[in-house]
């Protein structure tokens, strides 16, 4: 395991935090993305059926 | 071929759906290399200690903040000559990404600073101008949302990315420019005397390269959402004057 020293918390902290927020972004783009796909999709296949 | 092939929606869909998978391999490869090399093979700094370690997070981070802006000035200029729509959507896609690293180029600096200067912050040139870099996103974003007509969200928001555009060139260069503050100059120089020692530079290059390979993906990604966001609202509009 990395020894950190004194600092651990601080580095941890920055580290945990960063790839939390970076975690997110990504979570929410997928999240976002696949949403509207389904939507869209819907949407075409309710318009092709009214023709 | 020209690059003018790519606003247009169905060529840009076809030929993002082709890069993705490749892009977005590629940055999950470059940024955990890049990160676990950073954080567990890298030796302490001599003054810095272990908080040295917060480089791969914060310069990438920062870097993309203003690259991201500098991006969205590019498609929005391109959007208010040429009237492209994809290039409007691809500037509104990047906004979020652009928001989140000026956000950890915000806290891992702030943290990186406590132990180091003494403090959390300071109106120091270089990180105001990131404070109000962070708030230009902010209000960016808060404007699209704010407007229903998308040609003239697309309108507003442009001019409003050509004021921040200041904000984004002073982030960069405000050290330069006051030579003064907490904050100390480039990280990375062309200058091997001034460049920062090899074991931190090599892993910090991949890390970078992972950032910038992560935007790409989540831009290509983001603006695919956004182009197919637009064509529903386009059918639901026709559907109803049916």
């Amino acid at each position: 395991m990395v020894e950190l020293g004194k600092y651990a918390g601080v580095v941890l902290a920055a580290y945990g935090v960063s790839l939390l927020l970076l975690a997110g972004l990504v979570g929410l783009t997928l999240w976002q993305g696949a949403r509207t796909r389904r939507a869209l999709d819907a949407q075409e296949r309710r318009m092709a059926q009214d023709g | 071929m020209s690059i003018w092939e790519y606003a247009n929606p169905k060529r840009f869909m076809q030929t993002s759906g082709h890069v993705l998978p490749w892009v977005s391999g590629l940055a999950v490869l470059s940024l955990a290399t890049g990160l676990v090399w950073g954080f567990f093979f890298t030796p302490e700094d001599y003054k810095q200690g272990s908080t040295v370690k917060i480089i791969y997070l914060h310069v990438p981070a920062a870097m993309l903040a203003i690259n991201i802006w500098a991006m969205m000035l590019v498609t929005s200029l391109v959007w208010l000559i040429r009237r492209h729509h994809v290039s409007a959507l691809a500037a509104k896609a990047a906004a979020p990404i652009g928001l989140t690293m000026t956000l950890i180029a915000l806290f891992t600096g702030a943290i990186w600073g406590q132990p180091m200067w003494g403090t959390w912050w300071a109106w120091d040139p270089r990180l105001t101008a990131f404070l109000i870099l962070f708030l230009f996103y902010l209000g960016y974003l808060a404007l699209w949302e704010a407007i229903d007509n998308p040609d003239t969200a697309a309108d507003l928001t442009a001019v409003l990315c050509l004021v921040g555009s200041v904000f984004a060139v002073l982030s960069r260069y405000a050290v330069n420019f006051w030579n003064q503050g907490l904050h100390q100059g480039a990280t990375l120089s062309l200058d091997k005397e001034e460049n920062i020692a090899d074991v931190f530079y090599i892993p910090l290059l991949i890390s970078i390269a992972g950032f910038v390979l992560g935007f790409v993906a989540l831009l290509l990604l983001r603006t695919r959402t956004e182009i197919r966001a637009r064509r529903l609202k386009a059918l639901q509009a026709r559907e109803r004057m049916a």
